[in-house]
């Protein structure tokens, strides 16, 4: 197991190609931040009956999902996963009807967008990425399937027999924990014996690495050796990012109540943001000019993105009974024809 | 032309017609390769397709159906087995949260083609978990189908048909009548009825017993003693049990106008309760008398002792048909 200190010493100045990708993560984390507030703002305004934010998580999930190979790849998130799914170049809107009301899984094609539905049950998902590389394995496509989890779910049962199976079997999974601190209101320490998800890795026979989670670059990095290390027959990969959620857990969650506003001052020194923000004014090659442009596009299509959730609307009921099945059996169906009699009585 | 066989080797031949006529068709499990499974089941097939199409899974059973999942979501058709009824209970998340659900919460994008099969229902002198009767959980649950065959021909078309339907099935073996030998022409192993059919596999004017897996034959014997005394029992065979074919049952009730329903599981909130109210809601006026129930008691599924004093017997049966004979509105 490699551990990287969160306090490490700064790395050194990135080469062009770095900040060119540095400015395009910049510009994703910094897209996502405006959402996700707004996600919350919305949810304060009655625009969404509900919201799981991820602030404080961007250098996580823009890092990681930036290195998957859309052609071949495949994420499988749970519910805190927008990072991944603006990342993955999915319409937010799709991602935020989840929460807006539509349908629970969100509104994308996730088969065309390789990042399978909102999935509510936490280490649930993990045990498909399994399936999922093994498929991708059967068919030779050097696909890799990236399972998204967070230290809570670490718990899970799930998780041992997915990494168990994974390992058994040399798959080519990466399996992303972020490690945000609490699991709702009960806080890593009281969640992860042993204190580390990365050194669970050792007991699978498969490497893991703890990683900075606030760093973007470390987190593509990492995520980017895994993934290669899976593409190429090397198995799977454990990969814990730390990192903090600055937000409550949803909503309707009040974290007054189980933590001090010192530990979440103390992290915002570390927000991922002013890092990546730092990194790139070190470099000297990206001026003022940068930082207003991305701040201006993120902010518009934060308006469009609000726009377009408030006008979701309902969903045609009939949708009910037409996803259940894809035969459908003759009592589902009488049973939508009352649904629309009782409808038009 | 006819061959004499069993349940267990017509599941077999299914499984490897199966296999044989769809290369993306995946059986796995635990001790399904080599062994063969702990009831042979899938003997020869690993060594015939290799371990890509038949392997053995680590001993995980809510793992298996995780990974069913992941594999339909990559274009596979996956038929995992689960060694006994009782230990899908620890796969139950996967299988209501996951595999009965990820059609509708991906809006269709991906099938679920899964076939879970499950040696099901008791009678065998097992230990604790061997010998449950799952199907009201199961019916219960939305997006699956659930089929139970009762003989060897049955076997076969109904996982064939399982196999090849879009979306997941529970497919419950009566694992009591696995090696029982029965006949069987040629032409039955063609003999598809549509998903949902049900079948009379005996006919009669006076009263109905509807079951479903071993509880098919105890209902012909319970059928054929009361031919002896001049009562003719019809045998309705409901096959699957989601969904249940309520015009098979209304057309049988239609001549008999008594039914009893037989089943293995326990009475309360048991499938009983349902087939009882699909006949009762389409026949109450015609009904000689009220729909009977026999099933197994409301207790854990007893050790093999006391086994038999579980499972419906012909007596108790035959004593329901009494009681639908005897009945008489007040």
């Amino acid at each position: 197991m490699t551990v990287t200190s969160p306090d490490r010493e700064a790395p050194s100045a990135p080469d062009a190609a770095e900040t060119a990708l540095l400015r395009r993560l910049y510009r994703t984390m910094v897209t996502v931040r405006r959402l996700d507030l707004d996600g919350v703002a919305m949810q304060r305004q009655g625009i969404v009956p509900g919201y799981a934010p991820m602030r404080g998580q961007e250098a996580a999930q823009v890092g990681s999902a930036a290195a998957l190979d859309l052609e071949r790849d495949f994420a499988f998130p749970t519910y805190r996963e927008l990072g991944v799914a603006v990342t993955m170049g999915i319409d937010p809107v799709a991602y935020l009807a989840s929460h807006q009301g539509a349908w629970h899984g969100g509104m994308w094609d996730a088969s065309a967008a390789r990042l399978a539905p909102i999935n509510a049950v936490v280490g649930g998902a993990v045990t498909h990425a399994v399936g999922w590389a093994l498929g991708a394995k059967l068919d030779r496509s050097g696909g890799v399937a990236v399972a998204y989890f967070g230290d809570g779910a670490s718990s899970q049962g799930d998780i041992h027999e997915a990494m168990n199976t994974a390992g058994v079997s040399q798959l080519p999974v990466v399996f992303f924990c972020q490690n945000n601190g609490w699991a709702i209101s009960v806080p890593s320490e009281r969640q992860v014996a042993g204190g580390s998800v990365a050194a669970r890795a050792a007991g699978y026979g498969m490497p893991g690495v703890r990683i900075d989670g606030n760093d973007v670059l470390e987190v593509h990095r990492a995520t980017t050796a895994a993934l290669e290390r899976a593409r190429t027959g090397g198995g799977p990969t454990v990969i814990e990012a730390m990192t903090y959620r600055s937000g409550p857990h949803s909503t309707s969650d009040d974290p007054g109540r189980y933590r001090t506003l010192d530990e979440e001052q103390a992290w915002l020194t570390r927000d991922p943001l002013t890092l990546c923000e730092q990194r790139l004014r070190e470099t000297g090659a990206v001026g003022d000019d940068f930082f207003v442009e991305v701040s201006d596009t993120a902010n518009a299509l934060t308006d469009r993105v609000r726009a377009d959730v408030a006008a979701l609307g309902s969903r045609p009921g009939a949708e009910m009974f037409d996803f259940v099945f894809a035969d459908p059996p003759a009592a589902l169906l009488g049973q939508k024809r009352a649904w629309e009699e009782s409808r038009h009585g | 032309m006819a061959e004499t066989t069993t349940i267990q080797r017509a599941l077999n031949r299914a499984l490897d017609d199966s296999l044989a006529a769809d290369e993306r068709t995946l059986v796995f499990g635990e001790d399904v390769g080599k062994l063969g499974g702990v009831f042979r089941v899938t003997d020869g097939l690993n060594a015939k397709y290799g371990d890509e199409r038949v392997f053995d899974t680590t001993l995980a059973e809510s793992g298996i159906m995780g990974m069913a999942v992941g594999l339909a979501m990559a274009g596979w058709r996956p038929v995992p087995e689960i060694q006994f009824d009782g230990f899908s209970y620890p796969a139950i998340d996967q299988i209501v949260n996951q595999v009965a659900r990820m059609h509708y919460r991906s809006r269709g994008a991906f099938g679920m083609p899964i076939t879970l099969r499950l040696p099901s229902f008791g009678g065998i002198r097992a230990p604790e978990h061997h010998g449950e009767s799952m199907e009201a959980l199961f019916a219960h649950v939305p997006g699956l189908k659930v089929v139970a065959p009762s003989n060897p021909a049955d076997a076969y078309t109904l996982l064939r048909q399982s196999i090849e339907d879009p979306d997941p099935v529970i497919f419950m073996e009566p694992k009591s009548r696995y090696w029982h030998k029965v006949t069987v022409e040629d032409a039955e192993w063609d003999e598809r009825l549509p998903v949902g059919a049900s079948r009379i596999v005996r006919a009669g004017r006076h009263v109905t017993l509807v079951a479903w897996g071993a509880m098919v034959s105890r209902c012909l014997q319970a059928a054929e003693l009361g031919g002896e005394d001049g009562v003719e029992i019809e045998v309705l065979d409901l096959r699957w049990l989601k969904p249940i074919d309520v015009a098979g049952l209304t057309a049988s009730v239609a001549r008999t106008r008594r039914a009893v329903v037989v089943h293995e599981a326990p009475l309360t909130a048991g499938l009983g309760a349902e087939v009882s109210t699909l006949i009762t809601e389409n026949f109450f006026g015609e009904l000689r008398a009220p729909v009977q129930r026999v099933a197994g008691w409301d207790v854990p599924y007893p050790s093999p002792v006391l086994e038999d004093e579980y499972l419906p017997s012909i007596d108790r049966i035959l004593e329901a048909v009494q009681k639908t004979l005897e009945y008489k509105r007040g």
